[in-house]
């Protein structure tokens, strides 16, 4: 990759360009880069292999390979304990949590990063200070409001709180993301004549989406691991949550670790997958100046 | 563009309303409830008290320092361990090697996982009849010893090396996303200087990322302050209370006790601390001072 940057002025010229290719394999590259990587390759994967083994191992088995495979385990949770309900519910939470902060947050994000308003710093103040909020201590007074709203036992109530709480920080991504689309794109489409909106959806939104996937997928992971929010707010079964229904599981299938694996990894594999796709995303988009606001 | 409308505004609303019914109303209304005795069980008793939880939990309650206490171990040793290991993780993925997209995609997949999901997958790997150390013994490495989550010798470092599993990728992340923002030509313009890959380690790595690193670290002790999920169920603050954090005391008094009361005094303490030591670290760190 070409930099065009200036460079510093202090610097020498530089040498007649030197040759491209290192002139040995760098032993030491086996020490510091591969060696290190191994070992948390390893730390990473064994514990989620642990998981697959007792997820597909007969049970009474103890051999560290699940062969032959079994699918008991899955149908133990999601038709006998319910993972199949909790998993629905899950869905939909994570997707209406996803589709309301990602809207909410262009939105919010695009005021911030094109117009100049009164109140604007306070605004930014009061987002940042929200994330001193921890959300276990609030579940006192959320009770309370949920209460009187008749939104207990209910998957929009979830939506909502998911929301609340994830909105801040994806506005303040999202607004920086705004600032890096040029803002003399939007200009000169509203110079030919599109209005202000035309011009956003026209030449912003575009370019926004490796944003949205970013902030959205942000969003869709957090709601789908919420656990407090949903314990407290959710007492009835047909609307418990995955992680709500893994942590009755965690006591009541003490001894039954191959319906506790099989439950993780239903709760495991849509995530991680989502992220394994986005985390690129992620990583450009930070890089791109998001973190510094 | 300068422009005087309502438009800003109206598409700030949704999330204004949003933050004043669920954030700023209810942290109105736990100030209040901590000047209260409030008990769901005893209504009878409610009523306004002034500042009498504050003294108890000062002065009577040895649960409230001991958790303090615990809390503020947990998020130095978590905050330290995980910045200095997503360092090391972000610089390695940083260089150029064969199969370096798996390689990102796999160490960074713990960040997806939910508090509740990395208990069950460590509970699976400790447990004392099928875990991973009783497996080692078979092979003969080590002790098969009993459950690490119930010895009051072992229950600290199984939950540090549980939550680290799930912390360092966040870490990881951020600081490569940062890393790969500084100039090739600063590397290069160095490497014609003469600099070895310490003194480049040290003269351009760290400092640009040192913004970053406040930031990151910042974010990271509030939310390892605030975390519950993974304590709750791990550990659910045992052996005797010795793993119980401030917020997990509080969540505690709220779901068991239900001392609404004493609970909130507990909040604005964690408040208070919270942003105390926040406003410190920004000052001590010289935050955004960096032109």
């Amino acid at each position: 990759m070409t930099q065009t940057l200036t460079r510093p002025a202090t610097t020498v010229v530089p040498p007649p360009a030197p040759p491209r290719r290192r002139k040995h394999r760098d032993p030491s590259r086996y020490f510091r880069l591969h060696l290190p990587l191994v070992l948390y390759l390893l730390f990473t994967l064994i514990p989620f292999y642990w998981m697959l083994v007792f997820a597909f191992r007969p049970t009474g088995r103890t051999s560290l390979v699940p062969w032959p495979i079994t699918f008991e385990h899955f149908d133990t949770v999601w038709n006998g304990v319910g993972f199949g309900v909790f998993f629905q519910n899950s869905l939909i939470i994570g997707v209406g949590t996803l589709v309301v902060v990602t809207v909410f947050a262009l939105m919010g994000g695009y005021a911030l990063a094109r117009f100049k308003f009164r109140g604007q710093r306070v605004f930014l103040l009061a987002l940042l200070c929200t994330q001193f909020i921890p959300g276990a201590m609030m579940l006192i007074p959320l009770f309370v409001i949920f209460k009187s709203a008749g939104l207990l036992n209910s998957l929009t109530g979830l939506v909502i709180a998911d929301t609340a709480f994830q909105l801040p920080l994806a506005l303040i991504l999202m607004s920086g993301f705004v600032r890096n689309v040029p803002v003399e794109l939007e200009e000169a489409a509203m110079v030919d004549g599109c209005s202000r909106l035309r011009a956003f959806f026209a030449v912003t939104l575009p370019q926004l989406k490796p944003a949205i996937v970013a902030v959205g997928s942000f969003a869709f992971i957090g709601a789908w691991n919420n656990f407090l929010f949903a314990l407290m707010f959710a007492s009835r079964q047909d609307k418990f949550t995955l992680p709500v229904g893994l942590s009755y599981a965690l006591g009541e299938f003490n001894t039954d670790f191959g319906a506790l694996a099989a439950g993780g990894v239903v709760a495991a594999v849509p995530v991680v997958l989502v992220f394994a796709v986005v985390q690129r995303f992620l990583v450009q988009g930070l890089s791109a100046g998001a973190v510094k606001g | 563009m300068r422009t005087r409308t309502w438009a800003p505004y109206a598409l700030i609303a949704p999330t204004l309303v949003l933050m004043a019914v669920f954030l700023v109303y209810p942290i109105a209304s736990v100030g209040w409830f901590s000047l209260r005795q409030h008990t769901v069980t005893q209504p009878w008793k409610n009523g306004f008290i002034g500042f009498e939880n504050f003294r108890r939990m000062l002065f009577e309650d040895q649960l409230f320092w001991q958790s303090l206490a615990f809390s503020a171990k947990w998020v130095v040793v978590e905050v330290g361990l995980q910045l200095v290991l997503g360092l090391v993780l972000a610089l390695i993925v940083n260089e150029t090697f064969v199969g370096r997209a798996i390689a990102r995609a796999l160490v960074f997949s713990p960040w997806a996982v939910s508090g509740v999901l990395t208990t069950g997958i460590w509970i699976l790997l400790y447990n004392p009849s099928t875990g991973i150390f009783q497996q080692l013994a078979q092979w003969g490495i080590g002790d098969p010893g009993t459950s690490v989550l119930g010895d009051p010798a072992t229950v600290f470092p199984a939950t540090v090396i549980t939550e680290l599993w799930r912390g360092v990728p966040f870490f990881a992340i951020l600081l490569l996303a940062d890393l790969q923002s500084i100039p090739n030509d600063l590397y290069e313009a160095a490497s014609v200087d003469g600099a070895g890959r310490w003194r480049k380690f040290v003269s351009i790595t760290l400092p640009h990322l040192r913004d970053a690193i406040v930031l990151s670290t910042l974010l990271r002790a509030v939310w390892e302050f605030n975390n519950v999920d993974l304590i709750y169920t791990l550990t659910g603050g045992g052996p005797a209370n010795q793993t119980t954090t401030l917020p997990l005391y509080v969540a505690r008094k709220a779901v068991d006790s239900h001392d609404f009361g004493y609970g909130s005094a507990l909040t604005m303490a964690g408040f208070v601390i919270l942003l105390f030591f926040s406003i410190l670290y920004l000052r001590l760190s010289k935050f955004g001072s960096r032109e």
